[in-house]
């Protein structure tokens, strides 16, 4: 099966389809990670957006249930240099064209990623539209110019649970406690966390640290959020721009100083809104799971997963209620604040990893900490 | 953290020699350390007794000691540079110099060396070793920290073994204590097994100590490459898969990076434990390499092992990832942390990030059985490989067959049949060659399942070879003329190389490949070349290093600079080894120097020449015609002169010099055609006619009857030889035509264009080498070696001293002469080495005053010509005659050990003649003086070393075909002590007393009681058996008698056993059914006593002897000698003639 990557500024690249027939569009990203395409098929942050992957091989150890970070993929489209038909791996059920082909995601494969990683990281990311039944190329770039862009679209809205839930473990397997990241404790601390696109392993990270998790939608107001009682809000993360979502940002504002919050991903961009800053658009984002992170107040360094195209920008933060405490080395972008005096702090990168290294899963501990302290 | 000022001198330790488990890659680690603390200002002093390396260059260190590296030697250099600077803070890097570097620093502890001089280790503490390197607490520490490791236990003798084995059941890992790769480890299948196994492996271990364990075998395994500053930040710079499942020593694996089959949860884990496990072990900073162990079924996950420094693997991850291991490592050392550190690709980044890989990384490795007839040749535990090529590409089947054809083993499995229950065999037990088998069962319609099940490779792996099947099968289909543009696009992206296309389209003879290379430019399917980045294309690269791939983009924009592409040596070989990386590397540096674009191309990642700093650009790719036209072509796009260097990567690169000249490539430096006549028996034999240079009578053969009267002919003794080898592949000596008979048959293939060489066999002669610099007019001469053992051992097999010791003025001069006619009359431009024969029949001294006549200024006279290598029979002043044995118009294996006794950089300076460049803008008083390059006032004894250890049951006989691996030099200022210090860092202890058995050869015996005497004279006792011992009677000295192995007990191979023998002098006597010198060499190997095959050599081991009676140790650092010879050289010397 032919297919075509067609991007807005007329680049156009051909390869071999897999997965679904048809088409999908989207603003093309790129993401380093060598492991977790799973994980990042299924990560809501990516509602919108066609993901290359720079690890050509894709496909290896197939899928399984467990390892989804929602109930179904996100990605809007895949493309990889090569999608391996077979899976190899005793936790495999499922080969990952299938997985793929079963949510109707179409995959372009055999094309230079490496050429089109460097072109988005020269040129910034951009539409595109992969499609399997349209070899019409000037037709497939007016298509790429025609889908809205990723600024200022609210996506969390579309992503978001409709309706509130308390998290329960899903299915548990057979593999070793390690593997699965996951600790079944007693319940000592109920968190309602808003869902604007909220990965599965963040509510696994919560409940291993003996939290009972109420899971609310995006739009949810504050005082419903204070209704449940909750020793902790939490912010997750999730696709889009954040300016558009307003909603949050006063829900935000409400919720500061009368409840411990901690905000990972679009929860600290809208959280760095909500505290009068201004948010950027990064030229190709940060995805992947080798970025280093620098604790300011230690120096310490943790390798972390990204996966964002916003940035919150430092400058437009009050210096007088806000501490900076995370920086990326690469590029010297925020990536964590603190308030002075207020139970509060957001991360820009994940700490949940899934995919990416687990060097930052500290900061849930600090956040039951900051509850305990909160408690009294 | 800034670096540290309380230290400002840093003795770094090397490796050694080459061996089997400590290559080339300690060469790499051990100059990127030197390089990076002198650039942070440090005084670097550098340990190591392998001259043939890079890091031991004069320029590398501020001292470098080429000495022994044993605790009584490394105390010298300590006490002496302590002496140099009393109060300086002084510190010790072990962790860049292997297993032998670190064991070396653990000794300097216990011994107190360390305590007594104020010497701090950095990198890595005692503790820490210790803990990482004993079993049972590394075992003990992985459970502290909740991590699984297989069942085991530590015995010290064989009934505690058996009780365990058979507690955990069988099959049972037997490693050994404290030793290199692997070696006396082994796999035990029931208690017979076990007991030999273990016996062995107890006897290997410096602490008479072995673990046993559970067998993980079949289990997927991983390494982890972890970097740990002394913040506590910790990445993970690579992970590695193996192909081959555990079972198989890594380092014999296929291996592939990053990891293929593992998920990110489980990937995460292993990273988790990693981290884990460096933290616990305690090492501070710098590299480790972590191997893990996975259950293909359930997942469960054990730690292997630690090493808690920099190793093969993280050379291999460094070139895989773009990321200096070494370098980095040197830097967190004194202080740095990681993100400190910038990253030298992207520049704008730090070295504190986990590098990521847009390509797969494919690592094969190189054996060499055919070089050890009788050895088993099949892989496990214990490290058996010489070598490895690294191959990159997209993805993993593009990125093995580059790998394949970058082995370079000439051989392949395919047409002939193969019994079913062979291939069983093939496919179950590991072996150099099971990749071949397994293709071939695949391509015999064994499925995935099949295969995976016997061999237990990881399916995901056994499917890509199932794809390339299948796209050999499509390719068979469509005939040449019409083969579809995306078949063949398809077939170049899996890695297809033209040749194999030629083959399936059953193109052959010349022209095969050429007809594919234009096939495919109709069809435009042509490589391009991306780059290794250590980002995926994140950020941008700075640093050109390059693969090629059937992509659409290209990343490697030539430049029009004046350039030159210098061709590497490939995998690591018996013959063909680290001294050609050392020229390649050498030419690089002098041609940047002097404003070329310098581009390497290698595929070998345990080299300086692979690192991305040492060309202007480096492809890394395999050496093939195709690749490296390819380059050539690519590079020539915008116009720019292109000049390309086939003489310094030994015989690989000179295989490509006549075709790639013949496609219109500049090849510069001497003429491949010259190379070539040199070569070619016929006409070279025609050019020595005509220069009137003698030569033993020679043949050639392309068939056995032309052989066998081509031997009569000559007259026996001959040496047999396959044209065009290197190392001595597949010699022999035949005495008679049986054995003439029987290699025509068996040992050797030949045809018309290759034919037999033939050639008197020049008995009992003494053997030199000679390399000279030629720019094809003016001619010098680095050095005149005379070897230690006589001819008929391969020149890279024999230890050899330079100066020479006791060769006659006029036989030297007549070298001399014969080497200036030879490099005119093959216009030689660059290096060239003469091999010559000097039979010691007519053999005469005219001076007693060795060596004093010659050119070389001898300040002092003292320990010179006491004694003699050779003894004269012959004394007519002027007699003797210089046979030529061979003549290499190239880089050959001694130029770095003569570079590095001359001070004169050989390969730089021919690099520049290759460019057009003059010898006498670098030598004019040697020119005009006609002189030789000078040594000073020492002796620099060369000797090899050698892996019998690693292949039990291998004769260990010297002859013509090479054996050794690696070697090592011994400086003094007297040949004795000279030799001694070789011999001490090649591991062969001297004794200093105690007895020494004898047994020579008839012809030897006219000779073996002046020899005797000198070690009766020193105290030793004697033993021999009944013919020598009759001889030594006869000359009145004292001598027990003792039986042949066959003739009744105690024989000597008893005594050897009971250590009742220090040392043997065996000069081997061909077949004696009473015997056995096998048996003698085998136990002598076991039982690690010194085995000297010629008197010559005996001679020089009662040198030696006298010297280590002396009880002197003695160190100098190579820039000391260098001034002292260029003072003396420049002083006006009374001596001078």
């Amino acid at each position: 099966m032919q297919a075509i990557l067609a991007l807005e500024d007329g680049r156009v690249f051909r390869g071999k389809g897999y997965g679904a027939k048809g088409e999908c569009y989207g603003e093309v990203v790129f993401n380093t990670s060598i492991t977790g395409y799973q994980e990042i098929f299924t990560d809501p942050s990516y509602a919108g957006q066609i993901v290359v992957l720079t690890n050509p091989q894709i496909g290896n150890y197939g899928t399984n249930s467990e390892d989804n970070e929602a109930t179904r993929p996100y990605i809007e489209g895949l493309i990889v240099r090569e999608f391996s038909k077979v899976s190899s791996n005793w936790r495999s059920q499922q080969v990952a064209e299938e997985y793929l082909e079963q949510f109707k995601i179409p995959v372009l494969a055999e094309i230079d990623t490496r050429a089109l990683v460097r072109h988005l990281r020269d040129n910034g990311v951009m539409r595109g539209v992969v499609s399997t039944i349209e070899s019409d190329v000037e037709k497939l770039v007016a298509k790429a110019n025609s889908i809205p862009k990723m600024d200022g679209t609210d996506l969390a809205k579309v992503v978001t649970t409709n309706r509130p839930y308390v998290w329960e473990v899903g299915e548990r397997s057979h593999e070793p406690i390690e593997i699965v990241g996951f600790k079944d404790e007693p319940e000592r601390f109920h968190v309602v966390a808003y869902d604007f696109g909220i990965k599965q392993n963040i509510l696994r990270k919560l409940r291993s640290e003996c939290c009972r998790v109420t899971v609310v939608p995006a739009q949810t107001p504050a005082e419903d959020v204070l209704a449940l009682k909750p020793d902790g809000v939490f912010l997750s993360n999730g696709p889009g721009d954040p300016e558009p979502c307003t909603y949050a940002v006063d829900n935000i504002r409400r919720l500061m100083g009368r409840q411990p919050i901690f905000g990972i991903c679009l929860g600290h961009q809208l959280t760095g809104i909500a505290l009068g800053g201004k948010t950027f658009k990064l030229k190709f984002g940060h995805h992947g799971g080798n970025h280093p992170v620098k604790q300011l107040k230690t120096g310490k360094i943790e390798i972390t997963a990204h996966n964002h195209n916003f940035a919150v920008d430092p400058d437009s933060l009050p210096q007088s209620e806000v501490e900076l405490t995370h920086m990326d080395l690469n590029d010297s972008t925020l990536e964590g604040l603190r308030h002075r005096n207020l139970p509060l702090f957001t991360v820009q990168y994940h700490p949940e990893a899934s995919p990416g290294p687990h060097d930052s899963h500290y900061l849930f501990k600090d956040f039951v900490k900051m509850m305990e302290e909160w408690k009294g | 953290m800034p670096k540290r000022t309380d230290i400002s001198k840093i003795l770094i330790l090397g490796s050694g020699p080459i061996i089997i488990g400590q290559s080339a890659e300690f060469d790499y680690s051990g100059t990127q350390a030197c390089k990076a603390l002198k650039a942070e200002g440090y005084e670097v002093v550098l340990a190591n007794s392998n001259p043939a390396t890079i890091m031991t260059d004069p320029e590398v260190a501020d001292r470098t000691y080429i000495e022994p590296l044993t605790r009584e030697y490394l105390e010298e250099i300590i006490r002496v540079e302590r002496e140099l600077s009393p109060g300086a803070g002084f510190a010790i890097l072990p962790t860049v110099g292997g297993q032998t570097a670190l064991n070396l620093a653990i000794e300097l502890s216990d011994s107190g060396v360390l305590e007594k001089y104020n010497v701090k280790l950095i990198g890595a503490s005692v503790e820490s070793i210790k803990k990482a390197e004993d079993r049972l607490y590394f075992k003990d520490a992985m459970q502290k920290i909740g991590l699984d490791v297989p069942k085991s236990a530590l015995v010290n003798n064989l009934k505690d073994g058996l009780e365990f084995a058979g507690k955990i059941g069988f099959p049972v890992i037997v490693r050994p204590s404290f030793t290199l790769g692997g070696s006396g480890g082994g796999m035990a299948y029931n208690r017979e097994e076990l007991l030999e196994v273990l016996a062995r492996g107890l006897d290997f271990s410096p602490v008479h100590e072995a673990l046993i364990e559970e067998s993980v075998l079949g289990w997927k395994e991983y390494e982890l490459e972890v970097m740990r500053d002394l913040k506590d930040n910790v990445i993970i710079i690579c992970s590695i898969e193996n192909f081959d499942p555990m079972g198989v020593h890594t380092g014999d694996s296929i291996t592939v990076a990053p990891a293929q089959t593992l998920s990110d949860r489980e990937y995460q884990a292993m990273r988790d434990a990693a981290i884990a496990v460096i933290r616990e072990i305690g090492v501070e900073t710098g590299g480790s390499n972590i191997q893990f162990g996975v259950h293909p079924h359930t997942g469960r996950m054990v730690v292997i092992e630690m090493n808690p420094r920099v190793s093969r693997s993280s050379a291999l991850a460094s070139k895989a990832t773009g990321f200096p291991i070494a370098k980095i490592a040197a830097k967190l050392a004194v202080g740095y942390t990681l993100d400190e550190i910038p990253n030298d690709i992207t520049r704008k980044t730090p070295a504190c990030f986990e590098p990521t890989l847009d390509y797969v990384v494919v690592k094969i490795p190189k054996w060499q059985f055919e070089k050890f007839p009788g050895a088993d040749e099949s892989l496990g535990p214990q490290m058996k490989s010489v070598g490895e090529v690294m191959a990159i590409g997209r993805t993993f089947k593009e990125a093995l067959m580059k790998g394949v054809r970058a082995l370079d083993t000439g051989k392949r499995i395919g047409g002939e049949k193969i019994e079913p229950k062979i291939l069983t065999q093939r496919l179950v037990t590991p072996h150099p060659e099971r990749l071949s088998y397994i293709r071939y069962a695949i391509r015999q319609g064994h499925t995935v399942k099949q295969v995976a099940k016997m061999t237990g490779i990881d399916p995901w792996f056994l499917y890509q070879l199932k794809e390339i099947n299948d796209m050999q099968l499509e390719v068979e289909k469509h005939p040449i003329e019409s083969v579809p543009t995306e078949v063949l696009r398809e077939a170049k992206r899996m890695g297809f190389s033209d040749g194999r296309l030629a083959g399936t389209w059953r193109l052959s003879g010349k022209g095969d490949q050429e007809k594919i290379r234009h096939l495919r430019k109709k069809h435009k399917v042509q490589p391009v070349y991306k780059r290794v980045d250590t980002c995926a294309a994140e950020f941008e690269s700075y640093t050109p290093y390059l693969y090629s791939t059937y992509e659409e983009e290209d990343e490697a924009a030539p430049t029009d600079k004046k350039k030159v592409i210098i061709l590497g040596s490939g995998p690591n070989r018996i013959g063909q080894g680290i001294e050609f990386d050392y020229c390649c590397c050498h030419a690089s540096f002098a041609l940047r120097e002097d404003g070329y674009e310098t581009i390497m191309i290698n595929c070998n990642p345990e080299t300086v020449s692979t690192d991305y700093d040492t060309s202007d650009r480096l492809y890394f790719e395999p050496l093939t015609f195709e690749d490296v036209w390819a380059i050539y072509e690519h590079e020539s796009a915008a116009g720019a002169e292109v000049g390309v260097i086939v003489q310094f990567g030994g015989q690989t690169p000179l295989n490509l010099a006549l075709p790639l000249k013949k496609s219109g490539v500049k090849i510069i430096g001497t003429s491949p055609e010259y190379i070539d006549l040199a070569e070619d028996r016929k006409r070279f034999g025609k050019l020595l006619d005509e220069l009137e240079i003698p030569q033993a009578p020679g043949a050639m053969a392309a068939s056995l009857e032309e052989a066998v009267a081509g031997a009569a002919k000559i007259g026996y003794p001959v040496l047999v030889r396959p044209s065009y080898v290197l190392g001595g592949r597949a010699m022999v000596i035949a005495y008679d035509e049986e054995t003439v008979v029987r290699y025509m048959k068996e040992a050797v293939e030949y045809s018309q264009d290759r034919p037999v060489l033939i050639d008197h066999f020049l008995e009992d002669a003494i053997e030199v080498d000679v390399d000279a610099l030629s720019d094809g007019e003016d001619v010098v001469i680095g050095g005149i070696m005379q070897h230690i053992e006589e001819a008929g051992i391969h020149s890279g097999d024999s230890s050899c001293v330079l100066p020479a010791v006791d060769i006659p003025e006029h036989l030297l001069a007549r070298m001399r002469e014969y080497t200036f006619k030879l490099a005119r009359a093959l216009k030689v431009v660059g290096l060239m080495n003469v091999q010559f024969a000097i039979p010691r029949s007519g053999y005469a001294e005219t001076d007693t005053d060795h060596g004093a006549t010659g050119v070389r200024a001898r300040p002092t006279e003292d320990h010179v010509g006491a004694d003699t290598l050779v003894r004269p029979t012959g004394a007519n002043g002027t007699g003797g005659k210089v046979y030529v044995l061979e003549v290499n118009p190239r880089a050959s294996r001694t130029v770095p050990y003569v570079s590095k006794a001359t001070g004169v950089p050989m390969a730089k300076i021919a690099a520049r003649l290759m460019t057009g460049r003059k010898l006498r803008e670098f030598l004019p008083e040697y020119i005009d003086q006609q002189k030789d390059l000078d040594t000073g006032s020492c002796y620099y004894v060369k000797s090899p070393v050698f892996p019998w250890n690693k292949f039990p049951g291998v004769d260990t006989v010297l002859g013509p075909e090479m054996k050794s691996t690696g070697e090592v030099m011994g400086v003094a200022d007297n040949f004795g002590e000279a030799f001694a210090k070789a011999q001490i860092a090649a591991g062969q202890k001297l004794p200093t007393q105690g007895c020494v058995f004898v047994s020579v050869t008839d012809h030897d015996k006219p000779h073996v009681a002046e020899v005797a005497r000198k070690f009766v004279d020193m105290g030793f006792k004697l033993v021999a058996t009944a013919g020598t011992a009759d001889v030594i009677e006869g000359a009145g000295m004292a001598c027990d008698r003792v039986y042949k192995v066959k003739e009744g007990r105690p024989n000597v191979v008893d005594l050897i056993k009971g250590d009742r023998i220090q040392l043997i002098v065996n000069t081997p006597q061909g077949p004696d059914p009473f015997f056995d010198e096998k048996a003698i060499r085998r136990a002598a190997v076991t039982a690690r006593i010194p085995t000297i095959t010629t008197l010559a050599a005996a001679r020089a081991a009662a040198e030696g002897i006298a010297a280590l009676q002396r009880g002197e140790v003695n160190v100098k650092a190579l820039q000391q000698l260098h001034a002292e010879r260029e003072a003396i050289s420049k002083a006006p010397s009374p001596r001078r003639t």
